[in-house]
């Protein structure tokens, strides 16, 4: 492939701090080690040991935990006999036919669609690297998916949506007897696990991909 | 002096593109300014574009719906004998009195303090970066972080209100309808995590790096 030659990039080992634009080395980190910026302390880059490995165990169970936490009920409520149960997905349609729909693809986009892109990007770029398949041809059509993960990163919020969770069960936990459904532990896991895999991942593996799909 | 201890080389001064999105550092391209990251090929600039503008214009929007936001009912209660009206406010001192006063001060730092804290922190940053302040830069690049990284737990209430709305629907004694405050909410939620994201805090720094000062408004320099 044709790389744009117009403007290559710098072979020096300089990045530029994301928050202050401050020119500095690329620091050689060892395993577990994290920089930061010199000048203004923003996270500069992480080097999460041995990252493809923990980073697919983790997201593997991340994405268990993601269907457990959207097939199943919620939370439920037992009065007088009766017995109700919503899902998420029960739950945004209900505000949807309540004429809000706007606040029910806020709601959904959030807690539903952009955890689960993260946790796709992560699969995408670590299965094929694991399973030694790499195909060159899959990777620059991916790049356009890649950069747009990472920019609706800051709107994921699963931890937000389970404290919402929780503060909803306390408003009604006086007028019947709540009931917290297995989605809800699922959730409940899902968040430390869906963390760590994050953490665990090595940024510089998503360029890697087209990078050598560019050299072969 | 300490300025010209944080005083150093920016990949702007030195001729350098950092890509905003996967941080690759590439040469500026020889003719034009349109040009895309050689690594992930999002568009490049030196500084977000028009970045004060867009933060400016949304905070304003946030500030003026953050008073609908917190005056108009969240969500209506109807049951068989009444119907019940409930500001954020209220639903907060109804939570302290049913006992739960750790999660009625959570919601209410969720939604009433975050949100404002939020527009007020970015007003100060926008005004000390356009007044090309050299003063508490550390602080502000902190301040910066901190509004970046709290945003997000005001969406708490909406997603309380979904549940609650989802519950008692089914549970058919009663119905709970989100309100226009609801809405006005979500808005300032998203205008002030857009603002934030809007704001370049390169910006903060620029003063004391290029001496040789640019023109305020100067993003695609």
């Amino acid at each position: 492939m044709s790389a744009p030659s117009a403007h290559p990039p710098l072979s020096a080992p300089l990045i530029a701090c994301p928050e202050c634009d401050l020119l500095q080395a690329e620091p050689v980190l060892a395993p577990g080690e994290t920089a930061r910026c010199l000048r203004c302390g923003a996270f500069l880059a992480r080097n999460p040991p041995d990252s493809l490995d923990r980073t697919l165990a983790f997201s593997c169970a991340a994405a268990v935990l993601y269907l457990i936490a959207n097939l199943n009920p919620l939370v439920g409520l037992e009065m007088q006999g009766r017995r109700v149960e919503v899902t998420l997905v029960g739950a945004l349609s209900g505000l949807w036919q309540d004429g809000m729909g706007a606040l029910a693809a806020l709601v959904g986009v959030t807690a539903l669609i952009f955890p689960l892109l993260e946790l796709a990007m992560i699969l995408v770029v670590l299965l094929p690297l694991r399973l030694g398949r790499v195909s060159p041809r899959l990777a620059p059509p991916l790049v356009p998916f890649f950069r747009l993960v990472l920019s609706v990163r800051p709107w994921a919020m699963v931890e937000v949506f389970l404290l919402g969770v929780l503060v909803s069960l306390v408003k009604l936990s006086h007028q019947a007897t709540v009931i917290l459904g297995p989605a809800f532990w699922a959730l409940a896991a899902l968040i430390p696990v869906l963390t760590v895999a994050a953490r665990a991942f090595d940024r510089r593996l998503l360029w890697q991909a087209r990078h050598s799909a560019e050299v072969r | 002096m300490r300025e010209s201890a944080q005083a150093g080389l920016t990949a702007r001064a030195a001729g350098l593109l950092s890509c905003h999105v996967c941080g690759q550092l590439s040469g500026r391209p020889a003719g034009g300014w349109r040009a895309r990251c050689p690594r992930c090929r999002a568009p490049l600039h030196p500084r977000k574009p028009a970045s004060l503008a867009t933060t400016w214009a949304l905070v304003l929007a946030a500030a003026i719906l953050y008073v609908p936001a917190n005056l108009l009912p969240m969500m209506t209660t109807v049951s068989l004998f009444d119907s019940q009206q409930d500001t954020i406010i209220s639903g907060v001192i109804f939570l302290w009195q049913s006992g739960s006063w750790p999660l009625a001060a959570l919601v209410f730092f969720a939604s009433v303090v975050v949100p404002l804290l939020k527009i007020i922190a970015l007003v100060y940053l926008a005004i000390s970066v356009q007044r090309r302040s050299r003063h508490r830069l550390l602080q502000r690049a902190r301040l910066y972080r901190l509004v970046e990284f709290v945003g997000r737990w005001s969406m708490l209430d909406l997603y309380v209100i979904t549940l609650l709305v989802a519950l008692v629907r089914f549970q058919g004694l009663a119905t709970v309808q989100a309100g226009p405050a609801a809405i006005a909410f979500g808005a300032v939620v998203v205008l002030t995590m857009f603002a934030a994201l809007s704001f370049d805090p390169r910006l903060i720094w620029d003063p004391v790096t290029d001496s040789s000062s640019p023109p305020r408004f100067a993003d695609h320099a």
